[in-house]
């Protein structure tokens, strides 16, 4: 029944419709001043769509023959998605409107780019898992030269518009090879056609260019070249949102085209993860250690990150997808925190993001040094903090599926990485006296996000927020 | 006879010229936004070969999306080029350089 389909698809359709009437009400009123309005409103249909996904009960449902699936797992990577906006748009409003990029279309962006999340994590098709994607990047081509008066922020965005457009392209290709080659664009039949795992060549060629597709959106290397310049460039903001949300939603999507429509031949695509995943761990770890530009940092430091979650994924079992997602909810958060940071970073009204611009922070805001300090341990992965406990379930799953040297590979990654994190903490503890930034008190909502995201990365070692369990229980609907 | 393999073959050659111009191409950036057109055309040749040679229509249906979605695609990078053009006066692809580290 078409009514049954629609009722699962309700989520979705409600962020759509909204996002259309918020536009016809930005247009039709107030234009721009309309922008805290609809930010503030934006943010509060992502927590309440949050709540509602999350509360829906257990069980797998299908809509669309298949292409639409709603499962545990797809539940879990959205509240992540939605959650993760939520916070960055509530964050992000004084900066924007301070700075004079109060552009009303900006919410709506975001909230057009979550439906195309929530549309990828659910895919059940190559075509859903296409449209879902497109409109996602679509929307972010866009909001990355936001700033239509800067040379940065439109280079970021044309760069960013070139490259996805390549990967798109790429991913397409893959999809019409695995579609000529298995007959089906269901990733139900696909998993049919690849069973004992036995794959022809036509098919094997269709998922390494599948893989090579999302490995650019997750900016795995070596496809990660875009990274540093779309986040130097776009507004700071912005550049938060591309390094939670749209993570998530495309290593989801990732775990999903993977383990639905090639999970009987893991061993096939397995080398091709594990390859990357040392590839972005070492670059990411090396490139950074150069880097004065915090933006550009964090590029390498999200490259790196991926190549941890992809550790999880090249384990091929449920604890690895189980360590992916806690993964990446747990760099969801952390980051937020570091980008809260961020937003305050300034000297006379000036945005500021060299690094050098922290010596001797300590000394003048004790307390946002501190929270900063460990959010950036907790990156690094130093044992008390999330960040550790999220590396020990990737280190975990690797080892379980008999990865040693994956897992040995890893450890030395993150040892090399947690060199630049440290430095920050050494400037801000211990720098030369120098130009700092401006003190004083930062805007509500990132301080609010800042130590939340700190009191959350220290506390949440307790019991991860029930996290675990949720993550497990994703996890098995994904992996039979 | 022409059979699935010309016109794979026919796609894929499509598919790598379009790659290559993307990144061989030193001097317009319209010349890349051409390029991902042929690559998604390339992709369409594919799509619509395999539909008829499994005599499936999934294929084409994928065809109509791809097709949307490219033009969509195009808008809007004709969008974000026009708004480099104002910044910068100039479209050349050695120019798209202000960032690099």
């Amino acid at each position: 029944m078409i009514s049954d389909d629609l009722s699962l698809l309700l989520p979705e359709i409600v962020l759509a419709v909204y996002a259309m009437a918020a536009l016809m009400f930005g247009a039709y009123t107030s234009k721009d001043r309309a922008m805290p309005v609809i930010t503030w409103t934006t943010a509060g249909v992502f927590a309440v769509l949050a709540f509602w996904i999350g509360v829906t009960g257990p069980g797998t449902h299908t809509a669309f023959g298949g292409m639409f699936i709603d499962d545990g797992f797809s539940r879990f990577a959205k509240v992540v998605v939605l959650l993760s906006a939520a916070a960055v748009l509530v964050m992000s409003q004084d900066y924007m409107a301070k700075r004079g990029l109060g552009r009303f279309e900006y919410p709506i962006l975001i909230a057009l780019a979550v439906v195309g999340m929530m549309v990828m994590v659910s895919a059940g098709d190559l075509m859903s898992l296409y449209m879902g994607l497109e409109l996602q990047s679509l929307a972010l081509y866009v909001v990355a030269s936001l700033r239509r008066d800067s040379i940065k922020s439109t280079e970021a965005g044309l760069k960013y518009f070139v490259l996805g457009a390549l990967s798109s392209g790429i991913l397409l290709y893959g999809a019409s090879l695995t579609y000529g080659f298995s007959g089906t664009t269901l990733f139900s039949g696909i998993i049919q056609t690849v069973h004992g795992g036995q794959m022809s060549l036509g098919l094997l060629f269709g998922l390494v260019f599948l893989i090579s597709g999302m490995a650019f959106k997750i900016s795995a290397v070596p496809f990660h070249m875009w990274t540093p310049d779309v986040y130097e460039g776009s507004p700071t903001p912005v550049t938060a949102f591309f390094a939670t949300a749209p993570k998530a939603a495309a290593m989801a999507l990732l775990a999903r085209l993977l383990f639905g429509a090639f999970g009987t031949a893991v061993q096939e695509w397995s080398q091709v993860l594990s390859v990357l995943a040392v590839g972005s761990m070492f670059l990411g770890a090396v490139a950074a250690l150069g880097q004065n530009d915090l933006k550009r940092l964090m590029a390498y430091s999200s490259i790196t990150h991926m190549g941890y979650a992809l550790v999880g994924l090249s384990a091929g079992t449920p604890e690895g997808v189980q360590a992916m997602l806690i993964y990446m909810s747990i760099y969801a958060t952390t980051t937020i925190g570091v980008f809260a940071f961020m937003l305050s970073m300034e000297r006379d009204g000036v945005q500021i993001t060299d690094l050098r611009a922290l010596n001797l922070y300590a000394n003048k805001e004790p307390l946002k040094a501190l929270a900063l300090m460990v959010l950036l341990f907790s990156l690094a992965g130093v044992p008390p903090m999330l960040g550790f406990i999220a590396k020990f379930y990737v280190l975990k799953a690797a080892i379980d599926a008999h990865l040693y040297w994956l897992a040995l590979l890893a450890v030395v990654a993150s040892v090399i990485g947690a060199v630049y994190y440290i430095r920050i903490v050494y400037l801000m503890y211990f720098g030369k006296e120098n130009e700092g930034l401006d003190t004083g008190p930062m805007g509500v909502m990132p301080w609010v996000m800042l130590m939340g995201s700190a009191a959350v990365t220290l506390l949440g070692v307790i019991n991860l927020f029930g996290v675990e369990g949720l993550a497990q229980a994703a996890a098995l609907t994904l992996v039979q | 006879m022409i059979g699935l393999t010309h016109y794979l073959a026919v796609a894929a050659a499509l598919f790598v010229i379009g790659i290559f111009g993307i990144f061989l191409n030193r001097k317009n950036v319209i010349v890349i936004l051409m390029s991902i057109e042929l690559m998604l055309l390339a992709v369409n040749i594919n799509l619509v070969a395999f539909s008829a040679h499994l005599d499936d229509l999934v294929g084409q249906i994928f065809t109509m999306f791809v097709l949307t979605v490219a033009a969509a695609e195009a808008a809007i990078g004709l969008a974000i080029l026009v708004v480099f053009f104002r910044n910068r006066g100039t479209i050349d692809v050695e120019d798209v350089n202000v960032m690099k580290g």
